[in-house]
């Protein structure tokens, strides 16, 4: 595998129950690329994000086959499960704020962890809480509860909290759909400095979003790759598929 | 405005007859529940009014006399209190740590419905059941003897599962996504009940065991059969009269022996101990509303 792979799917099969929704499906993402994902409602793009961090065993009738290797490790031989989820951080489409306080949010990932040092905790909130472009909105009520927060500053919260175990790769699944346009470009901006320092996995269903923000983009439709390519090639004149053509231009099925 | 707009509004008998059986339906419905009312004020009414004679604090704290004719009713009272006390001690942690398996870890597979079936099934065994249940288990092989100990292991058993059922339920009204949020972020599923789940259920998981106190409190067939006695002498207003290994008296057992057994009781005194039982089951209701009212307004999302 060459040495900027970062994660190495080959031939990922996805059941629930006798409902295979990913057939098959093998490809590499690179080291510190963002990588967009983009595709119709149920092509498996959040299940397949699932699969990375292993939260899909919590669906008991998923049955996965195949391999991911994640710097080269079987992500279904790690031992130390908990330590592979905290390597990826996870961003859901819906907000959530856990209803403890904002720090506590932000503070909990760490303190899971076994990092108990006040000094260290409070530093790692505040850096969090910048990354994710709220902490100037919130440092003077960081006592209070993460749900009363809005729905955008939630989800600035659930990217805080993603980013607070310092992962090596962050999946945003559909980020932006409940929060407004401005806060998405400051989101947005804000991905383009994490990449420096982490892989980006943006699963989007706005084509436009991917366009802006990724290196290379997958279209993924019924639980397969259409086309995976550099978004010059995805949203050019002439992509690979017709397909990918239609679903970009808005002029699909 | 003209007349077709005017028309389009006026009452047709279809209309008349829809808003008839609305009035109807809503009447029905709103006597049906006003009904919930009568019965509840006739008892206590009833009972109160029959009972006034002998109401007074002094009542709840003195001792029985002259063969149970006379006095009051503290032996009972305090019984009472000693059975619930100690039969909840042991089946709320038991019931929701195991509800807590069940809602929180138990996958889908044979025994887990095994397990499932079985709380179902106990929460239906009538309660003289549990009663020759306990009599077997805990009086004779336990070898703990008639005693306040066998009584309220029998009561725990016949409490436990439905401590079970509203603690499960207290726990499944806490969102999926805020589980699935710390699993996210590495957290165990402990770590996840420990900081998320049990806080914010603590106030149905409360509630449900506070329930279960009136069901202790009145059954009467569990604690006759296992530790429940006729009669005990014991100092007046003494707040620990009992060993756990003594037989005791109990308000329901006092209630029940003395409207059939004894001869010649104070007309007044079964209608009190009526009132102080109802009362005591009143009072722990209304501090289980309380305490979800004040949970409840707590609440954080």
């Amino acid at each position: 595998m060459p040495a900027d792979t970062h994660v190495e799917v080959r031939d990922l099969r996805l059941a629930y129950g006798t409902k295979e929704v990913i057939h098959g499906i093998s490809f590499d993402i690179r080291r510190n690329e963002i990588f967009g994902v983009i595709g119709p409602a149920q092509s498996a793009k959040t299940s397949l994000l699932r699969c990375l961090n292993r939260t899909i065993e919590f669906s008991p009738e998923a049955r996965v086959s195949g391999s991911i290797h994640v710097d080269g490790e079987d992500v279904r031989q790690v031992k130390d499960l908990y330590g592979l989820r905290r390597k990826i951080g996870m961003v859901a489409p819906l907000p959530v704020g856990l209803p403890i306080s904002i720090y506590d949010n932000v503070a909990f990932a760490p303190r899971c962890a076994g990092l108990t040092r006040k000094g260290d905790l409070d530093d790692l909130v505040e850096q969090c809480l910048r990354q994710a472009a709220l902490w100037d909105e919130v440092k003077d009520r960081l006592n209070s509860l993460g749900t009363k927060l809005s729905g955008g500053q939630q989800q600035r919260l659930t990217i805080a909290r993603a980013l607070s175990h310092q992962p090596e790769i962050l999946c945003l699944d559909e980020f932006s759909i409940a929060i407004d346009p401005v806060t998405t470009m400051r989101i947005e901006d804000v991905l383009k400095e994490l990449r420096k320092d982490m892989t980006i996995i943006l699963v989007t269903n706005l084509t436009q979003q991917a366009r802006r923000l990724t290196d290379r983009t997958m279209f993924l439709w019924n639980g397969e790759i259409i086309e995976l390519d550099r978004n010059a090639v995805i949203f050019g004149d002439q992509p690979g598929d017709k397909r990918t053509y239609d679903y970009v231009m808005g002029i699909f099925g | 405005m003209s007349d077709g707009t005017n028309q389009r509004f006026t009452e047709t008998p279809l209309v008349r007859r829809k808003q008839r059986e609305e009035r109807f339906a809503q009447w029905l419905f709103f006597a049906m529940s006003a009904a919930m009312i009568v019965p509840l004020l006739l008892i206590v009414g009833y009972l109160v009014q029959r009972a006034w004679p002998s109401l007074s604090l002094g009542f709840i704290i003195d001792v029985p006399v002259r063969g149970m004719k006379e006095g009051g009713i503290w032996p009972a009272f305090i019984g009472t209190i000693y059975l619930v006390v100690l039969s909840l001690a042991v089946s709320a942690p038991i019931g929701i740590l195991a509800a807590v398996y069940l809602n929180e870890y138990a996958r889908d597979n044979w025994f887990n419905r095994l397990i499932n079936l079985a709380v179902i099934n106990l929460a239906g065994v009538p309660s003289i059941v549990h009663a020759l249940f306990g009599l077997g288990a805990f009086v004779y092989a336990a070898r703990f003897g008639y005693s306040i100990l066998s009584a309220s292991l029998t009561l725990a058993i016949m409490t436990l599962p439905v401590i079970i059922a509203s603690t499960r339920e207290a726990l499944a009204s806490v969102p999926r996504s805020f589980r699935e949020a710390c699993w996210n972020v590495g957290a165990t599923r402990w770590q996840t009940i420990k900081a998320v789940v049990l806080p914010n259920s603590i106030s149905g998981i409360l509630t449900g065991v506070i329930l279960q106190v009136s069901r202790a409190a009145g059954e009467t067939a569990p604690i006759m059969f296992t530790g429940a006695v006729f009669f005990k002498a014991v100092q007046k207003g003494d707040l620990f009269p009992y060993n756990f290994n003594e037989q005791c008296m109990a308000l329901s057992m006092h209630l029940y022996t003395l409207s059939t057994q004894v001869p010649g009781v104070k007309e007044s005194i079964p209608f009190a101990t009526a009132v102080v039982l109802l009362g005591l089951v009143l009072a722990v209701n209304a501090a289980a509303i309380t305490l979800r009212v004040w949970l409840r307004n707590r609440k954080k999302w």
